[in-house]
């Protein structure tokens, strides 16, 4: 078959699937629903694997679908460009989309929005791959935005929750500040290469490192440099790095399947692949790979913190997911793009598995996502129990892990690097990995572990106003439907083994090829092959490593408080109340923002609005004119008072001025 | 057509088809008078389409060129002619005044034949402004439009409705009559012409050129309006009956832009150029100030009032920064936000027939009851945000190429827009449709009917295929785009 075609079908399958289920998603029903939509991702699937075959027997492609517009000469086209890097995360993508697909039809069982749903995560993957297939920046931006647009219907999903509402907005409006960094990137390039595509911009690329880009106030940027930084403002956004994190945790507030499917292993990822398939700019500019570390790094430090005091067992791992795509970022900064998309393609499953495990948890608690009522629960749902274990120790990077070999490697080239700001960043990524261990196995033991406390608690999910399980009496968890409990197991696979089968290939085979380019002297992934010895070797010496004695101290850390002695946290809290009060409000971060920037803008709205175009320009400038016009014309009308004695005297006085001006000129 | 003139067709079939739906009298022949509009709208539809296919997308120039002698004793003549940019606009227009007559067919129940007879003239009327070559004609064309409004606001309005229809008139007519002068002054200075093509091509001192595009801009920039003489916008909308809304933002405010594009730049283009950093400085004011201010709204139609306002502040930047991307996405813009701003008239206007109300306060939770409402309201509210995939996003996208071409800082200040669009259409939208069911009033909202959906459903599906493929319309301005660029790059002092 043609390959072009196959390409298409990849990437219109989920978009059929998502219109059919959402225009008749009320004829076809609810079965008819996630059987349309499951197969279009089902084949959406299997021709990314095909394209990812065809990609190894060394098939690229790089071709227009349609143009778009054409304009003065330049040309702005829809078209794929089919490389290793593409067809990684096709597979990335689908595969992920297709166990959330099905894991839905259990999560979401009894809600009204069923098809509305389906429609929409068909919808998200279409994007998605849009985004993943583009050759050109303006198809880019396109599925950039197009993912944002789901992801904000999915967060404010349960729409007539005021917290649900608050946070698809906030979502967006933050997405929309990274995307404003992110055109002006786009226009930078557009302006100074002539092209959106990206094969002719990193043709010329070389070519225009030394280039300036000048600006009214006299100051030189360098070209590169510029476009780099604001493209990676768009990736901030959307890959909530500090200081553009802030909508991630609240988008907690959609439903558990997306939260796996979008807010931990695709859509947030986009950023870490956007830099990525840029890596042919960012080389030329050490000044913008530096901000990417030292933002990577603080996101991965500081948003681990923050987990440790959260109570809601999604919001653990959002926090998680935070801190990890700080990691993934700080590889970009340190020109280790491969290692990115490595622990970016491990994390996307064990990520979405323990997103997942806790959505089949919180089916157990009947929707119930406080850990403190939660507790022994390894015996009630040992499948779940099983799968969450294997995440976790994914997450840690334990051993043979897929975290492992991905984490481990990003450690090691940071260790490497050059890059301004790497040694801080391994300092903050070496710390994390404790952090990590910390919140992780606090999260664990405080679910799974210790005696049950949902028995003297009662379900709290009407609280959540989607308990549709109508449940009665006292609460009794038990393990989740196959349907939930299936895809959980066919992502706790490759948690364990991807890294140990895709570190060699990935990393030292030089597997990306072209697709991402690293100059020479910043090749710490060149750097760390020349001391690697295969997967098996790698993973026994993981055991003698810093941050593997750091992780278990973390582990070790939670299990001493929160099983050993639980009445702890509550005495460490109080000692540090200051340092407890900081966590938990997120460094106050939410409520500057809403304060400074939400309150500021509606402020400066209403004074401009009150004071110039209600005070100014109507009440002096326009109602002033009539007003002005008025009196003019009161006083005129005096002069017309309808009695001749005044028009006679009147008269007469003209008479008088005008001789009198007559007598004077001569 | 039947061996007509297209254009004049296009420009008299309408205006015919109103004194017709006059004809029909009082109310009790309402349902005839509605017909009767409805077919003089598709007509007046069907007659331009075969603008559309037989426009040659290769040459500059005018097409379709009609020329007849008028008022000789003056010189003033019945010409007629279009380019790209007067095409889309011709059809934009004919294609809403189908729309608002549907719009109408219920809500309104008093002088009908006289409500469907003003935007049936109205249409006619502005077509006569794109098409008209002739500067007195075009004058004449552009200040008659003032009437069918004016009328249109001032008897199917709101309780204030006659403040606004006054405001409206005083201030665009001021503005107006300044063009007049100016027209005078080109008739003098041509040796006794009115042609708009032999003034393209006049030579004429900068001074003057200056005084001359000031006079202009006191017109357009009322109409567009740009920032500060906006002001009679926001009244004149929330006074306006729904339709009256529909036809000023989708059609009227283009006549500014447009006359920017077809007087302003060739005529004098050296003064154009000279003075492009306030414009633009003006458009990029209404960017953020009023992108600001719109947030801040408490009536919806006014805060869509100040959206168009702000999408507009992108139509002339785009114009004057001379650059054929700025330039498209202007047109585009223009031609965009005619459909996305009339459809979001329309959605507030669905709410306020059940309502009575537009005020974003009484509401909340629409969704709940208007499922169906609410998923185009999303698509038109994403619209108005910009968003990549619908028409919204294509204009804006080439103005801030275009403007990064000229001045980074600009381009900083326009993409603002990409932050406050978003903002304020979705705060609106979430305070309006999302929530709990908030009062009794939402509660017995029943969802569109029929007519409301094939309205919506027409300018949806127009505004995603804009938005996915853009490219008929951006070939159909090439060339004329082109040609209106290397003629103003031309001094003409």
């Amino acid at each position: 078959m043609n390959m072009m075609n196959v390409y298409l079908i990849a990437a219109l399958a989920p978009l059929a699937g998502a219109v059919v289920a959402g225009l008749f998603g009320r004829r076809i029903g609810r079965a008819g629903s996630h059987w349309v939509t499951i197969i279009g991702v089902a084949v959406s699937m299997i021709a990314s694997a095909v394209v990812f075959r065809d990609v190894m027997q060394g098939n690229l492609f790089n071709g227009t679908v349609y143009t778009w517009a054409a304009i003065a000469g330049i040309q702005l086209e829809i078209g794929f460009l089919i490389d290793q890097l593409s067809a990684t995360m096709m597979l990335v993508v689908t595969s992920v989309s297709l166990m959330v697909h099905i894991y839905t039809i259990g999560y979401m069982a009894d809600d009204p929005g069923y098809q509305r749903f389906f429609s929409y995560i068909s919808l998200f993957t279409f994007a998605m791959m849009m985004l993943v297939m583009s050759n050109n920046f303006l198809q880019l931006f396109f599925g950039w935005e197009a993912v944002g647009l789901v992801s904000y219907l999915l967060i404010g999903f349960w729409y007539t929750r005021p917290t649900a509402i608050y946070a698809n907005l906030k979502a967006f409006l933050v997405n929309r500040v990274g995307d404003f960094g992110f055109i002006l990137g786009i226009a930078l390039v557009f302006v100074y290469f002539g092209s959106l595509d990206y094969s002719e911009v990193f043709e010329l690329a070389p070519g225009k490192a030394g280039d300036l880009v000048g600006s009214a106030i006299g100051v030189q940027w360098p070209l590169l440099t510029a476009i780099c930084i604001c493209l990676f403002v768009g990736a901030m956004g959307k890959s909530a790095q500090f200081p553009l994190h802030v909508w991630l945790p609240d988008s907690m507030e959609g439903p558990t399947p997306i939260s796996a499917l979008i807010h931990a292993a695709t859509m947030v990822t986009a950023g870490i692949f956007m830099v990525a398939r840029m890596s042919p700019l960012y080389e030329h500019s050490e000044t913008a790979l530096s901000l990417v570390l030292v933002v990577g790094a603080i996101t991965a430090l500081f948003m681990g913190l923050l987990g440790i005091v959260q109570t809601d067992i999604k919001r653990v791992v959002a926090y998680s997911t935070l801190s990890q795509l700080g990691y993934m970022t700080v590889a970009l900064g340190a020109s280790a793009y491969s290692v990115a998309i490595f622990h970016l393609m491990t994390h996307a499953f064990f990520k979405a598995l323990l997103f997942l495990a806790a959505g089949s948890v919180i089916i157990g608690m009947h929707h119930d996502q406080d850990m403190r009522n939660m507790g022994g629960l390894r015996r009630r749902m040992p499948i779940t129990w099983l799968v969450s274990l294997i995440g976790s120790l994914a997450l840690i990077g334990f051993p043979f892990f897929a975290g492992f070999y991905s984490k481990e490697s990003i450690i090691e080239a940071v260790q490497l690097s050059r890059t301004p700001g790497a040694g801080l960043a391994w300092i903050a990524l070496t710390a994390g990995v404790f952090i990590t261990a910390l919140y992780s196995f606090r999260m664990y033991f405080m679910v799974f572990e210790g005696k049950p406390r949902y028995e003297a608690h009662e379900g709290t999910g009407a609280a959540h106003g989607d308990d549709a399980h109508g449940h009665h009496g006292p609460l009794n968890p038990h393990e989740s439907p196959g349907v939930v409990w299936w895809p959980l197991v066919a992502l706790a696979i490759p948690s364990v083994v991807i890294g140990a089968i895709a570190i060699e290939p990935l990393l030292f085979g030089g597997f990306f090829g072209d697709s991402i380019r690293v100059f020479a002297e910043r090749d710490v992934v060149g750097t760390i092959g020349e001391h690697f010895h295969g997967w098996l070797a790698m993973g026994l010496h993981g055991f003698a490593t810093l941050p593997f004695w750091l992780a278990m101290a973390g582990v070790a850390l939670a299990w001493f408080l929160y099983l050993k002695r639980p009445d702890l946290p509550a005495r460490i809290k109080q000692a540090a109340l200051p340092l407890y009060t900081l966590l938990d409000q997120k460094y106050y971060m939410d409520r500057f923002n809403d304060w400074f920037f939400a309150g500021g803008a509606r402020s400066l709205g209403r004074g401009l609005w009150r004071f110039g175009d209600m005070n100014i320009i109507d009440g002096v400038l326009v109602n002033g004119s009539a007003r002005l016009v008025g009196w003019f014309a009161g006083i005129a009308r005096k002069f017309q008072s309808g009695f001749v004695y005044h028009y006679a005297f009147t008269m007469i006085i003209g008479v008088f001025v005008l001789l009198t001006w007559w007598f004077l000129r001569i | 057509m039947f061996g007509l003139a297209p254009l004049s067709t296009v420009v008299w079939l309408p205006i015919f088809a109103g004194i017709v739906v006059l004809l029909t009298g009082s109310d009790r022949n309402a349902a005839m008078a509605r017909w009767v509009a409805l077919i003089g709208a598709i007509a007046g539809f069907v007659v331009a389409l075969p603008l559309w296919t037989e426009f040659d997308r290769t040459v500059p120039g005018m097409q379709f060129e009609e020329f007849r002698p008028w008022i000789e004793t003056f010189n003033i003549n019945y010409h007629f002619g279009i380019d790209g940019i007067s095409l889309l606009l011709i059809l934009l227009n004919c294609f809403t005044t189908v729309l608002v007559v549907i719009a109408g067919w219920t809500v309104i129940r008093e002088r009908v034949s006289q409500y469907m007879a003003a935007f049936l003239i109205l249409s006619g009327m502005m077509n006569g402004v794109f098409s008209s070559l002739d500067a007195a004609l075009f004058y004449v064309f552009f200040e008659a439009t003032l009437i069918p409004m004016f009328i249109i606001i001032g008897v199917w309005g709101g309780p204030n409705r006659v403040y606004a229809a006054l405001k409206f008139f005083l201030y665009t007519f001021l503005g107006s009559l300044l063009t007049l002068v100016a027209l005078i002054y080109l008739y003098n200075a041509s040796g006794g012409s009115f042609s708009l093509l032999d003034y393209y091509a006049m030579p004429i001192p900068l001074a003057a050129q200056i005084l001359v595009f000031l006079a202009f801009f006191a017109a357009f920039a009322v109409k567009v309006p740009m920032w500060p003489v906006h002001t009679w916008l926001p009244d004149a909308h929330v006074e306006a009956p729904t339709g009256g809304s529909v036809v000023l933002a989708a059609i009227m405010l283009k006549l500014g832009a447009y006359g920017f594009i077809r007087l302003s730049l060739p005529i004098v283009p050296d003064a154009s150029q000279y003075l492009a950093p306030l414009v633009i400085a003006l458009s990029l004011i209404a960017v953020v100030y009023i992108g600001l201010v719109a947030l801040v709204q408490a009536d919806m139609k006014k805060l869509i009032a100040y959206s168009s306002i702000s999408h507009m502040g992108f139509v002339t930047l785009g114009i004057f920064i001379f650059n054929p991307h700025g330039l498209q996405g202007a047109v585009v813009q223009m031609v965009s936000h005619g459909f996305v701003s009339g459809a979001l008239f329309l959605c507030v206007g669905v709410l306020y027939d059940r309502m009575h109300s537009r005020m974003i306060a009484d509401y909340g939770g629409v969704v709940n009851r208007m499922p169906v409402f609410a998923t185009f309201f999303m698509l038109f509210a994403m619209a108005n945000a910009g968003l990549p995939g619908t028409s919204g996003f294509v204009g804006e996208f080439l103005v801030i190429m275009g403007t990064m071409s000229v001045n980074f800082w600009y381009t900083l200040a326009a993409a603002t827009t990409l932050i406050f669009g978003a903002a304020y259409t979705l705060w609106m939208y979430k305070r309006v449709v999302f929530g709990e069911v908030t009062n009794d009033k939402v509660s017995a909202l029943s969802d569109v009917n029929g007519r409301e959906i094939l309205i919506l459903g027409l300018l949806a599906l127009t505004v995603l295929a804009i938005g996915i493929y853009p490219k008929p319309l951006t070939d159909v301005l090439g060339v004329s785009i082109t040609g209106l660029l290397e003629h103003v790059a031309v001094s003409k002092l």
